[in-house]
C-alpha cells in the first residue's frame, strides 16, 4: 500500500473510532430527551423508534402541571435551584477567602491545614449521613432547606479550597505589590486587583459546587421529610412504581434536570478539568 | 478590615509615610500581619470542622451505641453496647455481599474507566481539531448528566418490555447470540430483577458518565508533551504501543496517578445510580457498603449503630487505600 493511502486509511479510521465514541456518549442522552417527547405509544413498544414521529409535549406539560408526589416538578426545581444557589453564594465566599489565606500567606498550621484539606476529601460524605441527620435535627432544622444548604456547603468547601488556590495562586504577586505601593490598602487590593483576576476561577469552583448541591440525592433524601421540600433528585423517585411506569414522565423530569448543567459543563468544561487535575497534581 | 476607604486614599493614620514605596502588604484595618491569614481561614476552618470531622468523630461514637427512636427523638440517651455493632456486621450475610460488590465493582469499573478513558484520550490526541471537539462536547454530556439521571436513563434502557437494549441483543443474529450469550430470544429480560445483572447494568453506567473526565485529562497531559518527542520515537521506527509504554505513560504518570485516586474515590461510594436502578434500597443481596449503610440507618427500624459501623468500614477502606497518595501530595506540598 502506498503511504497516502495508507495515511488517508489511518484517518479514516480515527474518525469513525471518534464518532462511535460520540454515539456511545450521546445516545443514552439523546435516548432521554427523544422519549420525553414521543407519545405513549411510542414509548411502550418492542419496536425501535429513533425519532418521536407523533411529537408531543404532553410529558413535560403534565410534569410541569399536575408533577408527582402532589406537587408539579417547577416547585421541585426551584427547591433544588434555592440549595444549589444557597450553596455556591456561601461557599464560594469561604473558600475565596481560605483559598487566600493558604495561597497567599506562610503561617504556622498552614501544612496542617491544607492535609486536613485532603484528607478529608477522602471520607465519603454518603458515610456523614447518619451524624449529619441527627445534627440537623437537633438543631431544628430537620425538613428545611437551609440544613441541606448549611450541609452542601461543608461538603463542597474543601473541594473549592483546593482548587481555587491554584487559581490564586496562579496571579503573579507582583501585581498586588504594585497596588500596595501605589497606596491600597490589603482589601483594595484584594477587590481591585486580586478579585478580577481570580473571578474566571470562581465561576468554575462555583459551577462545580453548583452542580454537586444541584445532584445530590442522600442528604435530601433523609433531611427533607414534606413533599414540598424535596429536590429534583428526591421527587424523580416518585414516579416509580406507582401504577406502572410512567416512562415519558420520568424521562421528561431527567430531561428538565440534566439541561441545565448540561449547559454548565460545556460552559467551563475547559478550566473545570485543568481545575481539577492541576489543582490536585501539583500540590 | 474597617476604615479601608481612608486607607485606600492614602490616608491612614495607622501608618505613617507608607503612602508610596513599600513593597511590604499594608496593615490591614489595624490587624496584625500576622493575624490576617487566620481571619480569612475562620469560615472555613468553622465549615470543616464542624461539618465534616465533628460529625467524623460522632459516627465513630456511634458505631459503639444503640441510637433508638427516642434517642432520635431526643428524650432518651444513647446506650453503649461497645462492639456489639461491629459484630452484628461481621456476622451479617448481607455485609459480606455488600462488601463482596463493593470492592469488585471498584476494581472492575475504575479499570475500565480507565482503560477506556485512556483510550478515547489518546484518539482524541490523533483527531483533528474539528474532530476532536465535536466528539469532546458529546462525551462531555454524558459526564454532566446528574447521577440520579444516569440511573433513570439507563434504567429505562435495559427495560425489560419496551428498552433499547433488549431489542438491540433480538438483532443479533441467533447462532452468535447463543454462542456468546447461550440465549437468543432477549425480549422481556428482566435485568434489574437478579443482583448479578444489576451490577452489569451499573458498571456500565458509571464507566459511561466517568470516562469522558479520564478523557479530558488524559488529552490535557499529551498536550503538555513536547512533540519533538515523538517525531524522534517515529524517526527510530517505534510501534504506536511502544511508544505509549516509554513516552506517553512515564510523562503522564502524575495524571494517571491523580485519575485513579478519584475514581477509586467515586466508585467506592456509588449510591445514587444503585438506588435509582434497585428502586431503593429493596434488594439486599445487591447492596453496596453505601447503600447498606443507608437502608441500616434509614428503613424502619432504624438502626443508626450499625449503619454507623458500616460507613466507618468504608471510610477506613478509603483511607487505607488511598494513604499512599495523600502520603505523597503531603511530600510535594511541602516542597512547594
Amino acid at each position: 500500500m502506498n503511504p497516502l493511502a495508507r495515511k488517508r486509511l489511518t484517518r479514516a479510521a480515527l474518525n469513525t473510532a471518534g464518532v462511535l465514541v460520540f454515539l456511545f456518549a450521546v445516545f443514552p442522552v439523546y435516548w432521554m430527551v427523544s422519549t420525553s417527547f414521543k407519545a405513549n405509544d411510542q414509548i411502550f413498544t418492542t419496536s425501535f423508534i429513533p425519532f418521536p414521529t407523533h411529537f408531543t409535549v404532553e410529558h413535560v406539560e403534565r410534569v410541569l402541571t399536575e408533577g408527582v408526589a402532589g406537587n408539579p416538578i417547577w416547585v421541585y426545581m426551584r427547591n433544588s435551584a434555592i440549595v444549589a444557589l444557597g450553596t455556591v453564594l456561601v461557599g464560594s465566599a469561604f473558600a475565596l477567602l481560605a483559598a487566600t489565606a493558604v495561597a497567599r500567606f506562610r503561617f504556622r498550621g498552614r501544612t496542617a491545614f491544607l492535609v486536613t484539606l485532603l484528607v478529608v476529601q477522602m471520607i465519603p460524605c454518603e458515610a456523614l449521613v447518619i451524624p449529619l441527620f441527627l445534627n440537623v435535627k437537633r438543631l431544628g432544622l430537620y425538613d428545611n432547606l437551609l440544613g441541606l444548604i448549611v450541609i452542601q456547603v461543608g461538603i463542597t468547601l474543601p473541594f473549592g479550597v483546593w482548587m481555587l488556590r491554584t487559581f490564586v495562586a496562579a496571579v503573579p504577586r507582583s501585581l498586588e505589590e504594585a497596588a500596595w505601593i501605589d497606596g491600597a490598602s490589603r482589601f483594595t487590593t484584594f477587590r481591585k486587583v486580586l478579585f478580577p483576576l481570580v473571578a474566571p476561577g470562581l465561576v468554575a469552583t462555583s459551577i462545580f459546587s453548583f452542580i454537586t448541591a444541584w445532584n445530590d440525592l442522600i442528604f435530601a433524601l433523609v433531611l427533607m421529610k414534606e413533599s414540598s421540600g424535596y429536590t429534583m433528585p428526591v421527587a424523580l423517585q416518585y414516579f416509580f412504581g406507582q401504577r406502572g411506569t410512567d416512562w415519558g414522565a420520568i424521562m421528561a423530569t431527567s430531561t428538565l434536570m440534566t439541561l441545565p448543567v448540561i449547559a454548565f459543563f460545556l460552559l467551563v468544561q475547559r478550566r473545570m478539568v485543568s481545575g481539577l487535575v492541576a489543582g490536585a497534581v501539583k500540590g | 478590615m474597617t476604615d479601608t476607604s481612608t486607607l485606600a486614599r492614602g490616608g491612614a493614620t495607622s501608618a505613617p509615610g507608607r503612602r508610596r514605596g513599600s513593597r511590604r502588604p499594608p496593615r490591614a484595618g489595624g490587624m496584625p500581619a500576622w493575624a490576617v491569614p487566620y481571619v480569612l481561614l475562620v469560615p472555613g476552618m468553622l465549615v470543616i470542622a464542624g461539618l465534616l470531622l465533628y460529625p467524623m468523630v460522632q459516627m465513630a461514637i456511634i458505631s459503639f451505641q444503640d441510637i433508638s427512636l427516642r434517642v432520635i427523638r431526643g428524650v432518651a440517651e444513647p446506650k453503649w453496647v461497645g462492639l456489639e455493632n461491629y459484630r452484628r456486621i461481621l456476622d451479617n450475610e448481607i455485609f459480606r455481599s455488600a462488601l463482596r460488590n463493593t470492592v469488585v465493582f471498584a476494581l472492575v469499573t475504575v479499570t475500565l474507566t480507565l482503560v477506556l478513558g485512556t483510550a478515547v484520550g489518546v484518539l482524541l490526541h490523533r483527531l483533528s481539531k474539528r474532530m476532536s471537539t465535536f466528539v469532546i462536547i458529546g462525551i462531555m454530556s454524558a459526564w454532566a448528566v446528574p447521577p440520579v439521571a444516569q440511573g433513570t436513563i439507563w434504567r429505562w434502557l435495559f427495560d425489560a418490555e419496551a428498552g433499547v437494549i433488549n431489542w438491540a441483543l433480538n438483532l443479533l443474529p441467533d447462532w452468535l447470540s447463543s454462542l456468546v450469550f447461550g440465549r437468543a430470544d432477549w425480549s422481556g429480560q428482566p435485568w434489574l430483577n437478579d443482583s448479578w445483572s444489576v451490577y452489569v447494568v451499573l458498571v456500565l453506567t458509571v464507566v459511561w458518565a466517568s470516562f469522558p473526565f479520564v478523557a479530558v485529562s488524559v488529552l490535557a497531559g499529551l498536550k503538555g508533551i513536547p512533540s519533538e518527542l515523538y517525531e524522534a520515537a517515529r524517526v527510530d521506527g517505534s510501534t504506536p504501543w511502544r511508544t505509549f509504554r516509554t513516552i506517553t505513560f512515564p510523562l503522564l504518570k502524575p495524571v494517571f496517578a491523580v485519575l485513579t485516586i478519584l475514581s477509586i474515590i467515586w466508585d467506592f461510594k456509588v449510591l445514587s445510580q444503585l438506588y435509582v436502578l434497585l428502586n431503593g434500597p429493596t434488594n439486599r443481596e445487591a447492596f453496596n457498603l453505601s447503600l447498606y449503610s443507608y437502608a441500616e440507618a434509614f428503613k424502619a427500624p432504624p438502626k443508626m449503630g450499625t449503619g454507623a459501623a458500616i460507613a466507618i468500614v468504608l471510610t477506613i477502606i478509603l483511607l487505607v487505600v488511598t494513604a499512599f497518595y495523600t502520603r505523597q501530595m503531603v511530600k510535594q506540598e511541602d516542597l512547594a
